[in-house]
């Protein structure tokens, strides 16, 4: 294995001088949605360059927990200086690798729940929420739903993050009776994809009454396509939240970058892009406020949200539970 | 070896099957390695395993049963625009999984034209969502091979013999005894296998229109102890159990087919005297136009989708269509250097034991060859600057069971009808390959071709673990737009990706039929 090694070093040597001769390199981590051209990526590439006299780069990788797969997979070694798209459920799990470290970012969030996690800082949040075309009485909660005759398309929690959300929604409002709940809701449920674009595909088709995704879904129809007929079903139980975060990596070679990536994304220059692009909340709030159309949403009274660190142990616990009520 | 007069170099197979050994198991051993857990398979792990193989089964045999009709009606009518007809109708069989499933939908879906028809006459509407909405999608997906596969081999018997056969007066059924008995013999255990084999890997659409968790395959598991719980032996294992799936099934039903050779015809175009007019000819009509039916609306209601958002891409999903060009050329190229020595070696020899080994190729997880070439690769170089060619390279591993299962009858029968004379003039090598081989296989070797471009212009496997945005291809970049609410000009990148891949087909697919010698 030696000459092999040294072959490696070699190479990351000659890399690593051709990269510092030139402009620092900073590279993001990221889903895919966020780098397309209608996601936030674009957006905050410029916006960060201008500041930061550096490259950044953004690396598209799946969905948010093929992210942490991603970076789970290179290690100590990743090229990666900041990884930006985990959620709450992911967070203690990507904790537990030891890859990510401390930031000092310090700001007032405006998250629907006390944040002060030592090594993630959350750049947007939304509710899970179902979303239907007007025209049906949405329900008021799940037991409603399971009691109508309404069909719903949901995501597969083993593929899909929002698939995922809505396990922990479930457990996180019925706790132990979760599992009555999926058992009624099975003859609702006309099908699970394996992540959100196909379920919201499936819905904007007609295959479904509703789909599962987030309270600020219907502000794109509003805004993006001037159509109103798309609403989002506040349930009496509260909404599951979503809150998406970014790290640093401990062994990134662009710390000050990383720690200035981090600084930058609870700004304006960042957080104005996020309503409109990622179709979420920003984290901070800008100072304009919100874009017209936002004000139309539904706002849950009660936000759900499962401690990071119990979500690994939920998760599997509420995985069993889901398999089994709807196998049968 | 004495079972074939012709001197081809068993080398080049030997080194190709070796390459695709090494390739898979190298991948499956870097999962391995890396694993730090147990290997443990849990209850939900095995049930997955049961639903895998059962739904796989069904597929293959309803495929196969419906196309073996299909292929008769098409191998024994002439008709203007058949050609086309046929080869329009492989097109599902190349269409992303996201965009079939939404053709499907859009036609028997619950708010389809099927059942609004239902709905217009006072019937209840029907749901496809279930075992029965999973063998549809794979039907859709494999009965345009099926019948291609089964064609191929209907038209390889010599003109001569039917009309040899009419002169005899034999009736219909007597010819079916006769002379395509036969041929189906040889073909549909090959089918059965290759589809079987595709539909264990099958993940999206059994997920999509399976109804939920009942429908989950050992693919889904994989890819859950990949990205939820990147429980790497569990994904190690699962991966291994795929593979002994699909290498038992393969091995199995080569075993099983019997060795019909043909001697050769003189290549004229193939006259049918056994269909005469009236009612078969109704029924073959009918047949066709079930099947074209079946295949096609979906395929329209597609295209009519896609058409509004088609005038409106972005730049950059022509950038990635102009990957998604690049990775289907190499992919290509890649195929045919592993697929030609491999053919040659198998047709010559008495057994197809070799060509399980392509199949493991399809049976093979790509997120589990991703995964692992991706450890493999990323000590040396960053996995992005490969990630075009890694998936050109497992498009192309993929792509090798049906390209082994196109080209091996061709390879045989022109062994068996110029085997002798070529060995009497000492042909060998390269010579052998360029005057006598490829000539002889070339429809065989375009319709391969074309299968493999078009797989790989549509694949979503293993880019998207490797991908940034610099290097999506098409249907990557389609899921992007999708997730970026972008469902108009995701259609209408849908609708370009069949442009493409089926624009890929056609070329290589024209390109052999042009110099075949006979329809």
């Amino acid at each position: 294995m030696k000459p092999i090694h040294l072959a490696a070093g070699v190479l990351a040597a000659t890399v690593a001088t051709t990269a510092q001769a030139e402009t620092p390199v900073l590279t993001v981590y990221t889903y895919d949605s966020f780098v397309s051209d209608w996601g936030p990526g674009p957006v905050i590439e410029k916006a960060f360059e201008e500041v930061c006299d550096c490259d950044l780069q953004f690396v598209g990788t799946g969905d948010g927990a093929a992210l942490l797969a991603r970076v789970k997979l290179e290690g100590a070694r990743s090229d990666a200086d900041v990884v930006l798209g985990l959620d709450t459920n992911l967070t203690a799990a990507a904790t537990a690798t030891g890859l990510f470290a401390p930031h000092s970012v310090d700001v007032a969030y405006d998250v629907p729940m006390e944040w002060s996690d030592p090594n993630f800082v959350p750049f947007d949040w939304g509710y899970f929420a179902f979303v239907y075309n007007d025209g049906i009485t949405p329900p008021k909660n799940f037991r409603e739903l399971a009691d109508s005759d309404l069909k719903i398309v949901i995501q597969d929690p083993r593929s899909s993050t929002p698939g995922l959300g809505l396990l922990m929604w479930v457990k996180a409002a019925y706790g132990d009776e979760a599992p009555a709940i999926w058992a009624d809701l099975a003859d609702n449920i006309v099908t699970v994809t394996k992540g959100w674009s196909e379920s919201y595909g499936l819905f904007l088709e007609g295959e479904a009454d509703m789909a599962l995704s987030y309270t600020t879904s219907p502000a794109y129809h509003l805004i993006a396509e001037e159509d109103a007929t798309k609403k989002a079903a506040p349930f009496s139980e509260g909404h599951y939240l979503q809150v998406e975060v970014a790290g640093k990596l401990a062994a990134s070679d662009q710390p000050e970058l990383a720690d200035k990536f981090l600084d930058f994304m609870v700004t304006d220059a960042f957080q104005s892009a996020i309503p409109t692009t990622n179709w979420m909340y920003p984290a901070v709030t800008p100072k304009d406020g919100l874009p017209e159309g936002f004000e139309t949403l539904i706002t849950p009274e009660t936000a759900l949200l499962v401690p990071s660190e119990d979500a690994p142990a939920l998760r599997d616990e509420a995985l069993q539970e889901w398999l089994q009520a709807l196998s049968k | 070896m004495a079972a074939s007069p012709v001197q081809i170099s068993r080398l080049g197979g030997i080194g190709a099957a070796t390459l695709v050994v090494a390739l898979i198991a190298a991948a499956l051993g870097a999962v391995a390695w890396r694993a730090e857990g147990g290997y443990s398979l849990g209850p939900a792990d095995w049930a997955a395993v049961r639903f895998t193989l059962w739904q796989a089964f069904l597929s293959a045999l309803i495929s196969v049963a419906l196309a073996v009709p299909v292929a008769r009606a098409l191998a024994r009518r002439r008709f203007a625009g058949r050609s086309a007809l046929i080869a329009l109708l492989g097109a599902p069989f190349i269409l992303p999984v996201i965009v079939a499933v939404l053709g499907i939908l859009a036609v028997f879906g619950r708010g389809g034209w099927v059942n609004q028809l239902l709905g217009y006459w006072g019937f209840v509407p029907l749901s496809i969502y279930g075992l029965g909405g999973v063998l549809l999608a794979h039907v859709f997906f494999n009965l345009p091979l099926a019948t291609r596969l089964i064609l191929q081999g209907w038209q390889g018997i010599p003109a001569e013999r039917f009309r040899l056969a009419a002169q005899l007066g034999l009736t219909p059924r007597m010819v079916f005894r006769v002379l395509e008995w036969p041929v189906l013999l040889r073909v549909v255990p090959g089918a059965l296998a290759l589809i079987f084999v595709i539909c264990l890997a099958s993940f999206a659409v059994a997920l999509t229109l399976g109804g939920g968790p009942r429908a989950t395959t050992i693919e889904l598991a994989i890819y859950q102890a990949f990205l939820f719980d990147f429980d790497l032996g569990r994904a190690a294992m699962l991966s291994l159990m795929q593979l002994g799936m699909a290498g038992a099934a393969a091995v199995l039903a080569l075993w099983l087919v019997p060795q019909v050779s043909l001697t050769g015809g003189m290549g004229r175009m193939v006259r049918r005297w056994d269909a005469p007019t009236g009612v078969l000819r109704w029924v073959d009509a009918a047949l066709i136009a079930l099947a074209a039916a079946f295949l096609l609306v979906p395929l329209l209601s597609v295209v009519l989708s896609g058409l509004p958002g088609i005038t409106a891409l972005p730049a950059n999903v022509f950038r990635a269509a102009w990957s998604s060009v690049w990775v289907s050329c190499v992919s290509v190229c890649v195929l045919l250097a592993l697929a030609l020595p491999m053919a040659g070696w198998i047709g010559t020899s008495r057994r197809g034991g070799v060509e399980a080994a392509g199949l493991l190729g399809f049976a093979a997880s790509p997120l589990m060859i991703g995964t692992g070439w991706f450890i493999l690769i990323y000590p040396f170089a960053p996995p992005s600057a490969l990630a075009l060619p890694v998936t050109a390279l497992v498009n192309a591993l993929m792509a090798l069971p049906f390209a082994l299962r196109i080209l091996v009858p061709g390879v045989r029968d022109v062994v068996a009808a110029q085997g002798r004379l070529s060995a009497a003039l000492g042909l060998r090598g390269w010579r052998l390959w360029l005057w006598v081989i490829l000539p002889g296989v070339r429809p065989q070797v375009g319709f391969a071709a074309g299968l493999a471009a078009a797989l790989s212009m549509g694949d979503l496997g293993v880019i998207a673990l490797f991908a940034d945005q610099d290097h999506a291809t098409l249907p990557l970049q389609m899921y992007r737009l999708m997730g970026a609410y972008q469902m108009q000009a995701a259609a209408g990148a849908a609708l370009l990706l069949i442009i493409l891949a089926f624009g890929a087909f056609w070329i290589c697919d024209a390109w052999g039929r042009r110099g075949a010698i006979s329809e």
